[in-house]
């Protein structure tokens, strides 16, 4: 009897994942996460930064590791040479940047763990150009609302969909959000995101986009692939990574 | 004329578990079944356990499921824990998904909600619930603190403290309460209750904020306190077992106790308190 039960509540709980209306009410759940997370943490809160010997030997390589995009692969045999980060949307100055000026922004080298949706851990030490210098260099326009980062590999096997993910502005000011280029005190290995990935700190590992090949700024992010600020977003995963 | 001892002994009713205790219980059944589920959905998308900040430092997880291939090229499930391997097919690391293939998985289809391997999914399920449970929990807390029913009824009296040698005895023999005896929780029950409403839930619910990183920029020394964040993983787990097994022992206690009676005394309120004329 108690078998019958549980396979009958189970098969309920199947049906009710699959409707619309169900998970979008237990999506409440993650948007209180959201809001008192938000409430509770100052602006400037900073995760743990950990000592030099904690990294340990090569960083997981998570998602993509080879992207499958000839044209960018090409670039990656010189060293990005050629690569430019484009940077435009709602901003006065839109540009294009090689790896040397962005090296050359004011950078930052943190030591943190980086905590993947999955459930595990790794830590890693970062340097990066600080991502609040380079847009006060492009100059916000006044209703700029969220900074979208589109990257160079495709997540379908017919080169579509490419990765992309987005952060407010709060996140993007934050003092450990970086545009990491360089991963324990190396050049920033393909596998892990080169030439350029970004990091921010406060949040789950697949906001922290790898490939980055343009950062757009707009007010609102529904118009940008499936709508919800995200690759993954897109597939029902939380705008907010916080936990 | 009639023998009194085959007289039918009386049963008395007792107003056994107010309103709010019975819809507060019921809630938090719903809720840690649903939490249990949906989390092992999403330890699915991870099956190790390790102890420390990083998945990756020095030391090899602590607990591994993992679905590998035989010399024949079969699926096989293994657990290894501690170092000790064992094969678990059919169960942990390979059991069936919903159309009959045997593949690689961690908890099989019966155990989690959603049923298939869905992260996402499992996520929402989970932090739903979770709020459901606090926001429960701490309705039921308040409410067992201010009617007195931690004090009345749950604190151990000093007589209960020295008689616990009894009561396991008690337990082991299946001995069931009669008359006045049957009007109080046990010593046992009282502090496996208190145990767990003030130790194991409000622990979990710590490792579980503890894994995020957003609340890490606040309590970064209290994760680093418990080891890490993969620390507070494997407690999170561990102690989700131990609920699981409080329970079963709870369920069993219900069982051979009188299931209906229980079971409808926390419904209606009302328990039928067996007559303590009987000898014994």
């Amino acid at each position: 009897m108690i078998a019958g039960v549980g396979a009958i509540t189970l098969g309920g709980c199947q049906k009710l994942s699959d409707t619309t209306w169900f998970p979008k009410m237990l999506g409440f759940g993650e948007k209180a996460t959201q809001g008192v997370q938000r409430l509770i943490l100052p602006r400037k809160a900073m995760v743990r930064e950990f000592a030099e010997t904690d990294p340990s030997g090569q960083f997981r390589s998570n998602g993509t590791s080879l992207p499958r995009n000839p044209a960018f692969l090409e670039m990656a045999k010189n060293g990005f040479a050629d690569y430019r980060l484009t940077v435009d949307g709602l901003v006065d100055k839109p540009g294009m940047f090689s790896l040397a000026e962005i090296r050359a922004l004011p950078s930052r080298t943190q030591i943190t763990r980086h905590d993947c949706v999955e459930g595990w851990s790794a830590i890693g030490k970062w340097k990066g150009a600080r991502l609040g210098f380079l847009l006060e260099k492009v100059r916000l326009k006044p209703n700029a609302r969220y900074v979208v980062f589109h990257c160079a590999d495709p997540m379908n096997e017919d080169g579509s969909s490419l990765y992309y993910e987005s952060i407010d502005m709060e996140d993007a000011f934050h003092p450990q959000t970086i545009l990491a280029y360089e991963l324990n005190g190396a050049v920033l290995p393909l596998a892990n995101g080169a030439p350029i990935r970004l990091r921010v700190e406060r949040q789950l590992g697949y906001k922290h986009a790898k490939y980055v090949i343009r950062i757009e700024i707009v007010e609102d992010f529904s118009g940008i692939a499936g709508g919800k600020g995200g690759y993954w977003e897109d597939q029902g995963y939380e705008w907010y990574a916080g936990i | 004329m009639a023998d009194l001892n085959n007289a039918l002994p009386e049963k008395k009713m007792q107003y056994r578990h107010r309103l709010p205790v019975r819809l507060m219980h019921w809630i938090n059944v719903m809720a840690l079944v649903v939490l249990l589920m949906s989390g092992l959905n999403i330890f699915n998308a991870h099956t190790a356990l390790y102890w420390g900040e990083s998945s990756y430092g020095k030391k090899p997880p602590l607990l591994e499921i993992r679905g590998v291939e035989d010399d024949e090229g079969n699926l096989i499930g293994t657990a290894r824990l501690f170092g000790y391997t064992i094969n678990t097919t059919g169960f942990l690391g390979a059991s069936k998904d919903l159309d009959g293939n045997l593949i690689e998985k961690g908890f099989p289809t019966w155990i989690t909600i959603p049923s298939n391997q869905w992260l996402a999914m499992a996520r929402r399920w989970h932090f739903f619930f979770a709020w459901l449970l606090v926001v429960n929990g701490f309705s039921f807390v308040t409410y067992s603190l201010l009617s007195r029913h931690v004090v009345r009824d749950l604190l151990p009296t000093r007589q209960d403290l020295r008689s616990i040698g009894r009561s396991v005895v008690d337990h082991l023999l299946l001995r069931r309460p009669k008359g006045e005896e049957a009007t109080r929780y046990n010593v046992l029950q009282k502090m496996a209750y208190l145990s767990v409403i003030f130790l194991m839930a409000p622990a979990i619910i710590l490792m579980g904020l503890g894994m995020s990183p957003a609340l890490d920029a606040l309590f970064s020394r209290l994760v680093g306190l418990f080891g890490g964040r993969q620390s507070m993983r494997t407690l999170h787990f561990v102690i989700a077992w131990a609920l699981v097994a409080f329970v079963f022992v709870h369920v069993f206690q219900v069982i051979v106790n009188g299931f209906w009676n229980n079971v409808r005394s926390m419904i209606t309120g009302y328990l039928k308190i067996p007559s303590g004329l009987d000898s014994e």
